[in-house]
């Protein structure tokens, strides 16, 4: 019975044990000091060729972050239930980084919803949150490149009615290269070790720009 | 100058090869799908969709024309180094293969590029499962037991993926080989919520947990469903699956 009880004990830590341990993933500046001019890594976002639309209406192109880090999700601006909050996790990263680096980072949003999301309603919803910096970024694409961008991230989504979206709440952080870093995903996760990750990143992006 | 011109022919020819493989016309309708808007009808256009999978054969005319999806070219963003890798060379298949078995080993946006390239798209889910869930005579065949047991016996058989297409006789539709051969990549594989992550989703789809997921389920019988679901969860747009393939389809106003 003893043995069984030491058992059963063992395996319970065993188990809590997996359950607590850190995935530490080994983290070097070092690895993302690839030049700028050289060609993109296979694995880079920036390889998409899609054209983007901004908040102000301009076409970009996802290679146009080069150079800085950058800080990705995907939202739809008449989403009530987890957009707002996904904002603010936005949000709270941008104000908890060095002043100084937010211009050497881009915060990047890129719409679920592209047949409803028109520049006016990107520009309105960055507004309502009162992000008005500089690298604050709104883009809408086509129905295709979203589900495409949607692939690489990682990210699910399926509309469910006419106004609404099935999505999971992933926030993405990319090097200058446009290389996936970290993600974090829930609403209101812990976002330290992104942070982190960025005041690194966001070093070098000031070094270069 | 002939050489030139039988070059163009070749060309065009290799072409509407691809380009004019037999498709079926789906009748538009409304279903309850498996899971998702939990008892509410889905309604699916009117579409055509390949009779067949799309096969090793015509899969190498598309890397031959479109040299950035070979094995030795493509970008490790869209595929994983299983891509391809049953074939002897980027534009060989090899003596072992049988070129007219549903290619396999290729992602998500291999086989989104491939259907662009003849003017067509991959299916949406809704619209692969509405195809499905037809048997040689009936369109929704979902509450026949020998049609599902029929599916779950092909789930069992081990290396189907070698066989040639049409091996399978045509469901209501027309449509081969939907079970039997291959796993097919839908569209909008990803937009099933069942993730590792399910934590991290807003509204997860609890009807898709086991047990519970299906005493909640629209269809008590469609348990092959769950087992198309389950492994599209686990799914990611640049994996190469040696038993995943796919089909393409078209809606009806554009063509």
């Amino acid at each position: 019975m003893k043995i069984i009880h030491f058992i059963l004990l063992s395996a319970t830590f065993i188990i809590l044990g997996t359950c607590q341990k850190k995935t530490e993933s080994a983290f070097n500046i070092n690895d993302y000091l690839i030049p700028q001019n050289e060609a993109l890594p296979e694995l880079s976002i920036f390889n998409l060729p899609a054209d983007w639309v901004n908040q102000h209406g301009k076409a970009v192109k996802l290679a146009d972050f080069r150079g800085k880090p950058t800080v990705m999700v995907m939202i739809y601006t008449s989403c009530q239930a987890a957009c707002p909050r996904l904002t603010a996790d936005m949000s709270l990263i941008n104000k908890q980084i060095p002043e100084k680096l937010r211009a050497y980072t881009n915060f990047v949003f890129v719409s679920i919803d592209p047949l409803v999301d028109t520049p006016e309603k990107t520009t309105e919803h960055l507004k309502k949150y009162q992000l008005n910096g500089k690298e604050w970024h709104f883009l809408t694409g086509t129905e295709e490149n979203t589900r495409q961008f949607s692939m690489i991230l990682g990210v699910k989504y399926k509309q469910i009615s006419p106004i609404d979206f099935s999505h999971s709440n992933t926030i993405s952080l990319f090097d200058l290269n446009g290389n996936l870093v970290h993600q974090i995903s829930g609403l209101n996760a812990d976002n330290q070790e992104l942070i982190a990750k960025l005041i690194e990143l966001g070093k070098i992006s000031k070094e270069l720009n | 100058m002939s050489r030139f011109l039988l070059l163009i022919l070749l060309l065009v020819f290799t072409q509407t090869v691809r380009a004019q493989k037999p498709m079926a016309r789906i009748e538009g309708g409304a279903f309850a799908p498996l899971f998702g808007t939990t008892n509410q009808l889905v309604t699916v256009a009117s579409f055509f969709m390949d009779e067949t999978p799309v096969t090793h054969a015509e899969f190498l005319d598309f890397v031959k024309t479109y040299p950035e999806w070979r094995r030795s070219t493509v970008l490790r963003l869209f595929a994983d180094q299983n891509y391809l890798k049953t074939w002897e060379s980027d534009t060989t298949l090899g003596k072992n293969l049988n070129p007219n078995a549903p290619i396999t080993n290729v992602s998500w946006f291999a086989a989104s590029a491939y259907a662009k390239s003849v003017g067509k798209r991959l299916p949406t889910t809704d619209e692969w499962e509405f195809v499905a869930m037809a048997s040689r005579d009936n369109k929704d065949a979902r509450k026949d037991s020998l049609f599902n047991v029929s599916i779950l016996s092909w789930y069992e058989t081990p290396n189907t993926f070698t066989q040639s297409i049409r091996r399978t006789e045509p469901n209501f539709w027309g449509v081969f080989d939907l079970y039997g051969l291959v796993w097919e990549w839908t569209e909008d594989f990803n937009s099933v919520l069942l993730t590792g992550e399910s934590r991290g989703d807003v509204d997860s789809n609890n009807t898709l947990f086991c047990g519970g997921g299906a005493v909640g389920a629209s269809d008590l019988m469609n348990y092959a469903a769950f087992m198309r679901f389950a492994f599209k969860g686990s799914l990611k747009a640049h994996f190469a699956v040696q038993n995943l393939g796919f089909r393409c389809v078209k809606s009806e106003k554009e063509s």
